[in-house]
């Protein structure tokens, strides 16, 4: 299947080994991966943060771009959320009718990595290896906007080697929600500890989840307490072969 | 001037402009009616553990013996002294030495250790019973300020769900629905039953 | 002409009632946050509800259904409201009741303060009700010399305590056992100074308080759960038994009820009591459900009114996306499971509406700028939209009212923050992957400033909320684009 990678602004400038995984993952199943390079962000961060204004050219540029591809797949919950849910809405709030419908199209074809392998691919197991403890985050978007329910921990669950462990309160947002973490960083640190206690309590050495953002969050949280356990993405993971190991 | 009534309606039309053309359809596919009959024993039995699990207790009988029962009930449940009360309506077999209200004030009331009644209609799936102000249940003040409130239900006013119990009640009358003894959970969520309401809560179900 | 300015719908006024806070609420939240006891007090309720209401609701095969029925019954109430309101007036009217309508928390207090004074008496009892906290009928009537006292436990905690709640349901849920032993010794007249923390102990040290109150009381004071349009039926839920005695034992009952608390038929009811209890306490049905229609002969109150409240529940009305607010049964379920409610309980938002619903409807209520920065007061993480037994779409209205937050700064011509220029710049960068692609390369300046293995651990403000508590990764040597291109990969 031809494939195009939305990579994510922040995959693209902050993660690339995010975007990387992914290609090499969906090149070990045989598929073929397409970089549209005209692609910068979804406008999210615009949405959430009550600039839909500012957001709408952005929606514009990224219907634009991803129009011409069937199958879309970004390593991302929250960014494919924004695509399948935000878009249309904030072209509605502009009164462009026409360019609501085209979003719509395009966020019918974008798909989370997970659902993308699952889902279209119809595959559990990628044939990945990675012998580490790890703890997987349901990050919130990926779980209540796209409801992708087990689909991750099923992936995981067939990863040779890995030894994955039940995360405690796993649904509780990491308190990372875009400039949330800014605006209300007093808040969003104590949601931050007790995901960071949660994870740490599992003794897990790698903590897992389908989204670079709540990743640099708790990634960002253990690296200041050098606890020693790391974050990588879901990607990143499922990408890792005997040969090549995350 | 005008009126903060037309006022408000006003402001209402203006809010809703062109959207109130839009009809919205309600779905209703929801449980209307139980998988059991009103009065079977799988109703009368849910009924009982849904009012057990509020901390009533549950007192089986058949018609033939419910005065009996209620004597019983009444029996172990008063404290040395105390009075009962009844509403006019209230077959006077089943409680012979009972008062019955008239139109006491609350002092008065307060004076009753107990009140004997009978219900509208129960709801097993929530351990619900209404009271509806009928001549065997009473005013709503009877059945509130006595510390012991013992209900006769019988098996046919016993529904499964809540659906079928509004259905058979007037919603003109005043109204009580009861499921378990008064309670609160405002301390640190631990429920403690009774508060202001009847700390006891007997019911006898009559089966037959 | 003058009709259409008549009625335009207007906000809730200012200086008076529980709709404002006094400090944003990221400034309240720290208050909260540094306060340990209340985060343990806050996390075991929470925790515990959460619980209770999750065993209650998987009993129920139809609770989607259920959920889907509310939500359109309410969103259908809304589209005729002012239909439903004058059907219930006439059928409550015809039972010998009397409606009364306030158009802000002022006029409310007015017409309440005319009815008890009215009736001679100095004292009123009252039933929880979040409606006469929004409009600060307790104060109005204070100032005219007319005590009311709570009656529902956890506000006469609240209100022993002098106090405010900080939550729907459970207002005193910042408060644990031996604090609440200790407001009672200190506050209840003639408690036994042998009082324990045992919550029975504390109930009934309640129960014997107010006992003679309710015995004695003249006039009772409520808000109304549900309003039933066609047969003029007003209904009260609740558990101690303490809503019975103030609906029931005075001569006078005054309800003061917002115009949203309508369903049409008592059909729809059967929807309701079950949705609310569940979602609410986590029980099966709460202990206590009263309906009145009017007056009853010979039974409860000779002299029963009702008062319709707008205060600003119009203007929310007006707003298209954020009208589904007004369908809130006021549950409480958004708060148990917010993770941001948990951590900073309800006084941090400022008004008696707390949480995910009150960052959705305080802002409604009063206009976006007194309590602008309220829907900026969750990470979107949606777990209140799952809870929420009529579906309100919580995320979608947040979103929305930051929309309309900065829509409405950029109207007003102020002048645009730092904030607005870097999303404006942000924007601009975003719009085409040359610029794009550029920023990235600049970004990597940050490898040279204050990075050390690997890692950056300070940033200056407006970030430096984050670098606080997190270190920030290094940018990479090579962005995505940059590796793709190297690799020769195709590009469409």
């Amino acid at each position: 299947m031809r494939i195009a990678l939305f990579v994510t602004c922040l995959g693209d400038a902050l993660f690339p080994d995010v975007g990387k995984a992914t290609v090499m993952l969906l090149e070990r199943l045989g598929h073929e991966v397409v970089f549209p390079d005209r692609q910068t962000c979804c406008g999210q961060m615009h949405v959430n943060t009550g600039y839909q204004h500012e957001a709408l050219p952005l929606v514009r540029h990224h219907v634009e771009v991803f129009e011409p591809y069937d199958v879309v797949v970004a390593p991302s919950g929250s960014c494919v959320g924004s695509v399948r849910h935000q878009h249309a809405m904030v072209a509605r709030r502009h009164g462009e009718e026409r360019l609501a419908a085209r979003a719509e199209g395009v966020g019918a074809r974008t798909y989370e990595l997970s659902e993308l392998l699952v889902d279209v691919l119809g595959v559990e197991d990628v044939g990945a290896f990675f012998p580490h403890r790890v703890t997987y985050h349901p990050t919130c978007h990926s779980l209540r906007m796209l409801r992708v329910g087990d689909k991750p921990l099923r992936l995981l669950r067939n990863v040779r080697g890995i030894d994955l462990v039940e995360l405690p309160d796993a649904d509780q947002c990491c308190g990372f929600g875009g400039t949330f973490a800014v605006k209300n960083a007093d808040t969003s640190t104590a949601m931050l500890a007790d995901k960071m206690r949660n994870v740490l309590d599992t003794r897990a050495e790698v903590a897992t989840a389908g989204d670079a953002s709540c990743l640099m969050q708790i990634g960002g949280g253990l690296s200041r307490l050098r606890a020693g356990t790391r974050t990588l993405h879901l990607a990143e993971i499922l990408a890792s072969t005997e040969e090549v190991v995350a | 001037m005008t009126s903060a009534k037309e006022e408000i309606l006003g402001r209402i039309r203006a809010a809703l402009g062109e959207s109130r053309s839009v009809p919205t359809v309600v779905p209703r596919d929801y449980r209307t009616h139980g998988s059991d009959e009103p009065g079977s024993p799988a109703v009368l039995d849910l009924l009982e553990d849904r009012l057990v699990d509020y901390k009533a207790s549950v007192h089986r009988t058949a018609s033939a013996d419910l005065a009996g029962t209620v004597r019983q009930v009444l029996a172990a449940l008063l404290p040395e002294g105390g009075r009962v009360l009844v509403p006019a309506g209230l077959p006077p077999d089943w409680v012979p030495d009972a008062s019955t209200d008239e139109g006491f004030d609350a002092p008065t009331l307060d004076g009753f250790a107990a009140v004997v009644t009978g219900c509208a209609a129960a709801a097993a799936q929530t351990g619900t019973i209404a009271l509806d102000g009928a001549p065997d249940q009473g005013r709503r003040a009877i059945t509130l300020v006595p510390d012991i409130h013992v209900c006769v239900v019988r098996a046919g006013q016993v529904v499964q769900t809540v659906p079928e119990l509004l259905a058979r009640l007037d919603p003109t009358r005043a109204l009580t629905f009861v499921s378990g003894p008064s309670a609160t959970s405002d301390i640190e969520l631990q429920r403690v039953e009774g508060v202001h309401g009847p700390r006891t809560l007997a019911v006898v179900l009559v089966t037959d | 002409m003058s009709g259409i300015f008549l009625g335009m719908p207007v906000h809730a006024p200012r200086g008076v009632g529980a709709l404002r806070g006094a400090e944003p609420f990221p400034v309240a939240a720290r208050t909260a946050l540094a306060n340990t006891q209340l985060r343990r007090n806050l996390g075991h309720a929470t925790a515990t509800i959460r619980a209770k209401r999750a065993a209650v609701v998987s009993e129920l095969d139809d609770w989607e259904e259920l959920r889907r029925a509310g939500e359109a019954i309410k969103t259908a109430t809304m589209t005729r409201l002012d239909e439903h309101l004058e059907q219930l007036e006439r059928a409550f009217t015809a039972r010998g009741g009397t409606v009364h309508w306030a158009r802000d928390a002022n006029e409310a207090n007015e017409v309440v303060t005319r009815l008890v004074q009215a009736t001679g008496e100095r004292e009123v009892v009252k039933v929880k009700s979040m409606a006469t906290q929004e409009i600060g009928l307790n104060e109005a009537l204070e100032a005219v010399g007319i005590a009311a006292y709570e009656t529902d436990l956890a506000e006469l905690i609240v209100q022993l305590g002098h106090d405010t709640p900080s939550h729907i349901l459970v207002p005193a849920i910042h408060r644990n056992r031996s604090e609440i032993r200790e407001i009672f010794l200190r506050e209840m007249a003639g408690v036994d100074p042998m009082l324990t923390d045992e919550p029975r102990m504390l109930a009934m040290a309640a129960r014997a308080h107010l006992r003679r109150k309710f015995l004695s009381a003249k006039v009772g004071i409520s808000g109304a759960n549900f309003a039933v349009a066609q047969t003029g039926t007003l209904v009260v839920l609740e558990s101690e038994g303490n809503g019975r005695m103030c609906l029931t034992l005075p001569q006078t009952l005054i309800t003061v009820m917002g115009i949203e608390k309508l369903v049409p038929t008592w059909t729809d009811l059967e929807v309701f009591l079950q949705l609310l209890p569940r979602s609410s306490t986590g029980e099966r049905m709460n202990p206590y459900t009263s309906t009145w229609a009017g007056r009853h002969e010979g039974d409860g109150p000779r002299d029963v009114h009702l008062v319709l409240v707008d205060n600003g529940r119009t203007a929310t009305l007006a707003d298209e996306i954020g009208r589904q607010v007004l369908n809130c049964i006021k549950c409480s379920a958004c708060m148990n499971v917010c993770p941001v409610y948990e951590r900073t309980g309800g006084h941090a938002y400022g008004s008696v509406y707390p949480g995910p619903i009150g960052a959705v409807l305080s802002p409604q209520l009063t206009g976006i700028e007194d309590n602008a920065s309220l829907p900026y007061a969750s990470t979107l993480c949606g777990a209140c939209f799952d809870a929420c037994p009529v579906r309100i779409d919580i995320p979608s209205v947040l979103v929305h009212l930051r929309a309309k937050h900065v829509e409405q700064q950029r109207e007003d011509h102020r002048l645009p923050s730092a904030e607005a220029l870097s999303m404006a710049a942000a924007s601009w960068v975003m719009s085409t992957s040359t610029r794009f692609s550029a920023a990235e390369k600049a970004s990597r300046i940050g490898r040279l400033l204050g990075a050390r293995r690997g890692r950056i651990t300070m940033l200056p403000p407006p970030f430096s909320g984050w670098s606080a508590s997190r270190d920030v990764p290094l940018p990479p040597r090579e962005s995505f684009r940059e590796w793709w291109a190297g690799r020769g990969g195709a590009t469409s």
